[in-house]
């Protein structure tokens, strides 16, 4: 194929991915209404579309609310949209845009499925927007590393003190659990010996990692819930404190996209998760029948996202300083102490010394 | 390489960034220009097929350094150029003055060296078999063994940066000498 045959399809399953994520970002929504109603022991939105069940006589229903998400939508362009006057008018305008974009872009490198053929187009080595790219997981952190600019300047350009305080505590928070996170990284790195999230996926061919490596997975997952800013981390929106935080001037579809950036952004970092550490699109019958990895994928990030929304129902906000000593006393050193002890003892592997150890170490409890 | 078309829309949104970064007056503005060129260098990077050092660009530079600039500027509320009617006294005033004098004798200096053949252009082989390997494993191998000297003393510099910033920015609690 020639480079403009493949940014053309590039563009086009990019396209079709986008459409996807968004209406999940729709149904994220409501799944975190119904679980999180069901955890409380309600009932949760279930007037909004239904199908009825005529031999019951109407008197029960199928899926109730699932046109929910239409209803917001609709609700959020029909509301009024003002900007208040004295907000610095471009940066105001372009933070929600810049709070969607990045959460978009990690997916163009998520591997959804192994090789196949669909007519005319071989997807190889692995079904993805941009696949083969060989530093993808570098990607990955280098486009979460710009999502914080969607909400510091949301904050900065509202020229409010309760906005400014939520971008400056959004900031902060973001900086300080990148650190564990780019460490916790590395492992599925080393583990794969490579960078390409197909390669990482391949890897897990015969055990998750999350099996090998399970600290590294819990850190992972809580360095991601404090990257999203979702309870138990969500102090930016502590409401008590700051009203709203960052996104407190904004109304309409423009404050709708904020919550659109973070439920996308639940969705990607769900779909990382699963990649780095669930195994990807991987499963029972992925090789003779390729059009299972979505399925297997699509249910991973689901597992994600109910767990994400299990703690938000479970677990008080921190404190702000209980927040950033985690950070930095907690999280980051196990994360550099995992990395160094996985280093190791792959190298050790590789010298061939790991087996004899092992072995005198079975002989001495043993005997 | 690069074709010759994107390389100049590239070149153009760079310096169009650069300069909006220096005239902009609101110090907000100057960042988001400076992210806007930071990733501009980055594409420029990943053309010539460095991909590595594009993405360690747009997470270093784009993504911690100028969100701490942000971080500051928002801190200290200095995002607001100081009126051009207030007297800008002290050794404030030859900044200007200064900067520009040794901007042109950059300049003056680079021209200088293209035009009377100081820079060996012909050493550099551009053909397309001949690219460097710029692989992640390649960098890693070149920094942790054939510069691995370089690298350390880069690590132990930066370790006294770190350590100056804790000890200026660390303030004596009233009552601490006597305790």
């Amino acid at each position: 194929m020639t480079p403009g045959a493949i940014a053309i399809r590039a563009l086009i399953i990019g396209f079709i991915i986008s459409l996807a994520v968004i209406t999940g970002f729709a149904y994220t929504t409501l799944l975190e209404r119904k679980v999180l109603a069901r955890l409380q022991h309600r009932v949760g939105p279930n007037r909004a579309g239904y199908i009825p069940i005529p031999w019951r006589g109407g008197e029960k229903r199928l899926l109730g609310g699932f046109m929910q998400p239409a209803a917001d939508a609709v609700k959020l362009f029909m509301k009024e949209d003002p900007t208040p006057a004295k907000v610095d008018r471009v940066t105001y305008n372009i933070a929600p845009m810049l709070a969607v974009i990045p959460a978009i872009l990690i997916l163009a490198v998520i591997p959804w499925a192994p090789a196949f053929r669909l007519g005319p187009w071989r997807f190889t080595p692995y079904f993805a927007v941009a696949p083969g790219i060989n530093v993808g997981v570098l990607f990955i952190l280098a486009v979460t590393s710009i999502s914080v600019y969607g909400v510091i300047l949301a904050g900065w350009a509202s020229n409010s003190k309760y906005a400014v305080l939520g971008g400056i505590r959004a900031s902060a928070q973001m900086i300080s659990y990148e650190l564990a996170l780019g460490i916790i990284v590395l492992i599925p790195i080393m583990m794969a010996n490579s960078m390409n999230l197909g390669d990482i996926v391949e890897a897990q061919r015969p055990v998750w990692f999350i099996f090998i490596q399970p600290l590294a997975a819990i850190v992972f997952f809580i360095a991601a819930l404090a990257e999203l800013q979702r309870a138990p981390f969500d102090l930016l929106e502590a409401e008590q404190e700051l009203s709203a935080g960052f996104n407190v001037e904004y109304a309409g579809m423009r404050f709708g996209m904020f919550f659109m950036a973070e439920y996308m952004k639940m969705i990607s970092l769900s779909a990382i998760f699963s990649t780095f550490f669930l195994g990807g699109y991987g499963g029972p019958f992925v090789d003779r029948l390729p059009w299972l990895g979505f399925i297997y994928i699509i249910l991973k990030i689901i597992f994600c996202l109910v767990l994400m929304i299990w703690i938000r129902a479970s677990l008080p906000r921190l404190r702000y300083d209980q927040l950033m000593g985690f950070g930095w006393k907690g999280l980051l050193p196990i994360a550099v102490l995992n990395f160094i002890i996985t280093a190791v003892l792959i190298v050790m592997a590789e010298e061939g010394t790991l087996a004899p150890l092992l072995d005198t170490v079975r002989q001495f409890f043993i005997g | 390489m690069i074709h010759p078309i994107p390389f100049l829309l590239l070149a153009a949104v760079a310096v169009a960034a650069a300069l909006g970064m220096l005239l902009s007056h609101n110090a907000v503005h100057s960042a988001l220009y400076l992210v806007l060129n930071f990733i501009t260098v980055a594409i420029f990077y990943l053309a010539l097929n460095a991909p590595f050092i594009a993405m360690v660009q747009v997470t270093v530079y784009a993504g911690a350094i100028v969100v701490l600039f942000l971080f500051v500027i928002m801190l200290l509320g200095a995002e607001r150029l100081r009126s051009p009617v207030d007297e800008v006294r002290g050794p404030e005033r030859f900044h200007r003055y200064t900067a520009i004098l040794l901007a042109l004798v950059l300049v003056g200096v680079a021209a200088y060296l293209l035009f009377q053949g100081g820079v060996d252009m012909t050493g550099v082989d551009t053909t397309a078999g001949a690219t460097l390997d710029a692989s992640p494993q390649a960098l890693g191998l070149a920094l942790f063994q054939s510069y691995v000297f370089p690298f350390q003393v880069t690590g132990v510099l930066l370790l006294a940066a770190i350590a100056g910033v804790v000890i200026f920015g660390h303030t004596k609690k009233r009552g601490e000498d006597n305790a």
